[in-house]
């Protein structure tokens, strides 16, 4: 039985875009094909979860139903009461839509029978899409949900994987129309020059990274360490640069691919990465680099938290709300990447890199110390870079290798 | 007073500067300011008119400006 896995290999997207043409044609000529396009993205879907992942695909049935029952529970009270919204009613729909990913991120840290998964592919990208969609319409900037564009929002197939994380009322603007034929003849540039990236990133650069040197560099790291203090050697250093250019170009790669299948549909969805490495600090650094994810957890995490703890006059001092909204904000990103010891520390680790940075800013500002020129942005680049790739072998789980695994004969 | 007085008072109350001869001041891109900047003024501002502003599904592009915060409030308010 045929299974295609998003953007896995090269052959994938001659059957993708052999399937788009026609609504490429159409959009072309401002009609959008609603029902060409749900069927083709039924038969995507249904080849990510046929064959040997069946079980994932009930597993993602269950789970839009469930979903669908949530968020419009959720309206339905909204709407009754208009202008009451009580808070705890509110937190307990929050709790209720974030309940499956939490249990499947739970899962592995709980003794279970072996080879029981209750995960799908892009559960977690799903769940922001739902919890984003009930914080708006508590803040009323969603009125009403409608229920095959949520359908159609949930499950668009070029993002359902692993991003980029679409708003609702973004995603709603685009679906219905068809673009003006110039805007989409754009579009359509964009689309192949974000493929043809793409293309160099993932399956050419990433797969030089990750796929040629990476195991090579990691094996010679562990020989090397045998009888090292904490098994530390210069190899563990090109680990790091190397995982760390893997991590970009191969993440970069596919969202490129699903940014550019998206334009090809006539959808806008956002980008995820902006040059990343030519980030002068760790706060610019976060607004460059896997983009949609950052910004969601901005909007959802940090600027809530701190909203609720300025009205509710928690925390008094502005600077030491914004160092613990900084911690709140990574440590629950790290927990999303999963329960290890090594995304705890890479989660802290940034929330301590980015409120230094804070402090350094504050500290420039008000001295006036530091005059901007050509060196000193070098300098800024630089250090950056390297906290950043720093964090990157942390978060990569190597060291846990390094460190644990060993003995077990790798 | 009017929304634009109160708004340029809280601007400045916020970011230390005073915007009441350039409304049209970018904010966001100038690192004029930032989320911790923008929770502050969001929250003077529900205080201030007594309105609900979107904490989390703030469009950034709506609101990064003196003139837009001024548009945006009014049409908070006519909402309520």
């Amino acid at each position: 039985m045929i299974n295609l896995q998003p953007y896995e290999n090269p052959q994938y997207f001659i059957y993708l875009l052999v399937a788009l043409l026609p609504l490429v044609i159409g959009l072309y000529f401002g009609k959008r094909y609603k029902w060409y396009e749900a069927a083709i993205s039924l038969l995507f879907l249904f080849f990510i979860f046929d064959a040997d992942k069946w079980k994932q695909g009930v597993t993602l049935i269950a789970y839009i139903i469930y979903q669908f029952a949530v968020t419009f529970a959720y309206q339905h009270y909204r709407q009754k009461t208009g202008k009451a919204n009580k808070t705890w009613i509110f937190c307990t729909f929050v709790v209720l839509a974030i309940l499956p990913l939490a249990a499947v991120k739970i899962w592995p840290v709980v003794p279970h029978k072996a080879g029981i998964d209750i995960g799908f592919l892009g559960i977690s990208y799903l769940t922001f899409k739902t919890v984003q969609v009930v914080m708006e319409l508590r803040d009323g900037t969603i009125k009403k949900v409608d229920p095959i564009t949520y359908m159609r929002f949930l499950l668009f197939f070029p993002t359902i994987s692993s991003g980029p994380i679409d708003r609702y009322r973004r995603f709603a603007k685009d679906c219905d129309k068809a673009p003006e034929r110039e805007a989409y003849i754009k579009d359509l540039g964009l689309a192949v020059k974000y493929l043809f990236q793409g293309f160099l990133y993932k399956f050419i650069l990433g797969w030089l990274f990750g796929t040629y040197w990476l195991p090579y560099l990691e094996a010679q790291a562990i020989i090397a360490g045998k009888g090292m203090p904490l098994h530390l050697s210069w190899w563990v250093l090109g680990v790091m640069y190397c995982y760390s250019m893997y991590l970009f170009f191969d993440f970069a790669g596919y969202s490129l691919f699903a940014v550019s299948i998206s334009y090809f549909m006539g959808i806008h969805t956002p980008m995820n990465f902006n040059k990343p490495f030519a980030a002068h600090n760790i706060k610019e650094f976060w607004n460059r680099w896997h983009m949609t994810l950052s910004f969601w957890f901005r909007d959802f995490i940090f600027m809530r938290f701190t909203f609720f703890a300025m009205k509710k006059r928690l925390i008094k001092n502005r600077v030491r709300l914004s160092q613990i909204a900084y911690i709140v904000n990574f440590m629950v990103m790290a927990v999303w990447h999963g329960i290890t010891w090594y995304y705890m520390v890479y989660g802290l680790y940034h929330a301590f890199a980015i409120i230094i940075n804070d402090i350094w800013l504050r500290y420039k500002k008000k001295h006036k110390l530091v005059k901007h020129n050509k060196f000193t942005e070098a300098v800024a680049i630089f250090v950056t870079f390297n906290v950043v790739c720093l964090s990157f072998l942390i978060f990569s789980g190597f060291l846990d290798n390094l460190w644990f695994n060993v003995p077990l004969g790798k | 007073m009017d929304i634009q007085k109160q708004i340029v008072d809280i601007l400045a109350d916020v970011t230390g500067e005073d915007f009441s001869d350039k409304m049209d001041q970018e904010l966001y891109e100038s690192g004029i300011m930032d989320s911790m900047a923008t929770v502050q003024m969001l929250l003077t501002l529900q205080e201030t008119f007594d309105i609900t502003v979107p904490v989390s599904e703030f469009n950034r592009d709506d609101w990064n400006t003196p003139n837009k915060l001024v548009e945006q409030v009014k049409k908070l308010q006519d909402e309520e």
